[in-house]
């Protein structure tokens, strides 16, 4: 099966601090992979070299068969929740139909496919009823519901997620989450999930990619959520604890610590 | 009020002006637009810097006797392109704007005061002088629309998209930085047109008035744009009919005009919020 996306040999370093190195990933059609590790560790760098937003040190990324431009129209992308976002001021339908047709060529369409496209979308995230709202005006979960809708609108066939359910209260976590997973699951598109803590996606995740201290580690939740494992991605002993079907990364020390420690 | 407006000759005095009647829909039209981008990219001071930097070029044009519409263009793209390629954050825009501003009108100044020719075209650059355009003036005005026009059109949703939502907008492959200078280039030619109708200091009336009352009563992106030109048409067209009754500068009542339509405009979105709450 073809990949959707193949990360090879990849190196990033920024200000002379290794992020990543030799990072070598095959993202398959319908896969959700998260992306986790601390602040400053490069998981919204990975999205960002995937966008063509920042240049690799070393490696090579492609989308499909080509190598990655500056964003691609066939990418889904779900922002971070912001109390003041850029796009305050404008109607919830406007701004999915800007995910459907903002990228191309001419004035907007109201009416038509577009129309309909955009109230499919709005329908899946549970929205219609928000359509005539200003985008302002809606609660940090009803948002964040609305930019998967932006996001599916055009049928991607890859969705970056960049800290989506940051800011969320736990019960909107796991509502745009599931709804996230329910989408990527009903049209095969592959996801990227960016996130500090696991926990509200472990479910979901077919894979994880774990970003600490220079280095990664991939593989199922199953396999990188293990003391041996993170240990020695850290380089210091560190100590998995499973709960209640949660995890808790405890001592993976104060720079690179992990947000299930406090939570 | 007699004493102000005087309508016994006013269906001779509209044919004898219907270039300039049919330039100032235009400009209306084009008004309607640029402003809703302008209002959309925060971006009104830029406005008011670019415009003083065509006057200045409007004003070296006047001195050095050539076509003072080319000057007003190289002055307003050249202010354009700078403010668009060095600073496209909002903050290093405004700041670089009021460095930029003062001196296009000393400059201006300069030119004029060392202009030994007709007071009235020293003035006009200023506060505007769009009834004395002639056909051969008003024919490099209605190309130059007509080509922001068509740019506009093709470039409309991805210059909003980018304006918007720009993190949304640069992941699904619009280049941020592309659509920054294209506005730019879009806002130099609009200012460089208006300059020459109603002045250095008046433009802000055409490219910001019309889409900041629009966004008073609407935030849909159909209807925004919509009324905001209807807004640019109803003061840049109303205002000079006004003006051909009193005999007086056409300027003032293109401002009053847009004026009147924010406040209005202004008002209803007050009552509005009143009755909703």
């Amino acid at each position: 099966m073809l990949s959707v996306l193949s990360i090879h040999d990849a190196t990033l370093v920024v200000d002379e601090k290794q992020l990543w190195k030799d990072l070598n990933l095959e993202v398959k059609p319908g896969e959700f992979i998260a992306i986790i590790g601390a602040n400053g560790s490069g998981k919204t760098s990975l999205l960002k070299a995937i966008l063509g937003q920042i240049k690799l040190t070393k490696g090579k990324i492609r989308f499909g068969l080509e190598l990655v431009g500056k964003g691609n129209p066939h990418i889904g992308y779900i922002p971070q929740q912001r109390a003041l976002d850029d796009a305050a001021n404008i109607l919830v339908k406007d701004l999915v139909r800007f995910g459907y047709s903002g990228h191309k060529l001419g004035v907007f369409s109201a009416f038509g496919k577009t129309s309909k496209k955009v109230k499919e979308a709005l329908a899946c995230a549970d929205a219609v009823h928000l359509a005539n709202k200003n985008f302002s005006e809606l609660s940090g979960g009803e948002q964040q519901r609305v930019r998967v809708a932006q996001a599916i609108v055009a049928d991607p066939s890859l969705l970056l997620c960049d800290e989506p359910l940051s800011a969320l209260d736990l019960q909107q976590q796991q509502i745009v989450s599931e709804l996230i997973k329910r989408e990527a699951k009903d049209h095969n598109t592959a996801v990227l999930f960016v996130t500090h803590d696991v926990n509200p996606v472990l479910d979901m995740v077919d894979r994880v990619l774990y970003l600490a201290n220079g280095s990664f580690s991939i593989g199922t939740p199953d396999e990188v959520f293990r003391s041996d494992v993170l240990s020695s991605l850290y380089g210091t002993k560190v100590e998995v604890i499973r709960n209640n079907n949660r995890i808790v990364v405890v001592g993976a020390g104060t720079q690179d610590h992990h947000e299930g420690d406090h939570k | 009020m007699n004493l102000v407006f005087d309508f016994s000759d006013f269906g001779t005095l509209v044919l004898l002006v219907s270039t300039s009647l049919l330039v100032a829909g235009l400009l209306g039209v084009l008004g309607g637009l640029v402003s809703t981008l302008v209002i959309q990219r925060d971006a009104s001071f830029a406005v008011h810097g670019i415009s003083e930097l065509s006057f200045a070029g409007a004003s070296i044009a006047l001195l050095s006797n050539i076509d003072v519409t080319f000057g007003a263009i190289a002055g307003s793209m050249l202010a354009a392109l700078i403010i668009g390629l060095v600073a496209n954050k909002p903050k290093l825009r405004n700041s670089l704007t009021g460095v930029i501003m003062p001196f296009g009108l000393g400059i201006g100044i300069l030119a004029l005061s060392l202009y030994q020719g007709r007071a009235a075209s020293k003035f006009g650059l200023l506060t505007g002088s769009i009834v004395s355009i002639g056909d051969t003036k008003a024919a490099p005005l209605f190309i130059l629309s007509g080509v922001i026009l068509i740019i506009l059109v093709f470039s409309w949703r991805r210059l909003l998209f980018a304006s918007i939502d720009p993190a949304v907008a640069a992941a699904r492959g619009v280049n941020l930085r592309v659509q920054s200078i294209l506005f730019m280039a879009i806002l130099g030619m609009a200012v460089a047109i208006s300059v020459q109708i109603v002045g250095a200091l008046l433009v802000l009336t055409l490219l910001v008035t019309p889409a900041a009352a629009a966004a008073r009563v609407t935030n849909s992106q159909l209807w925004g744009p919509l009324l905001s030109v209807i807004f640019g048409v109803t003061s840049a067209v109303g205002g000079m009919l006004l003006s051909l009754g009193a005999a007086l500068p056409v300027s003032p009542f293109i401002t009053t005009v847009s004026f009147t339509i924010y406040i209005i405009c202004l008002l209803i979105s007050v009552i509005r919020k009143k009755v909703r709450a």
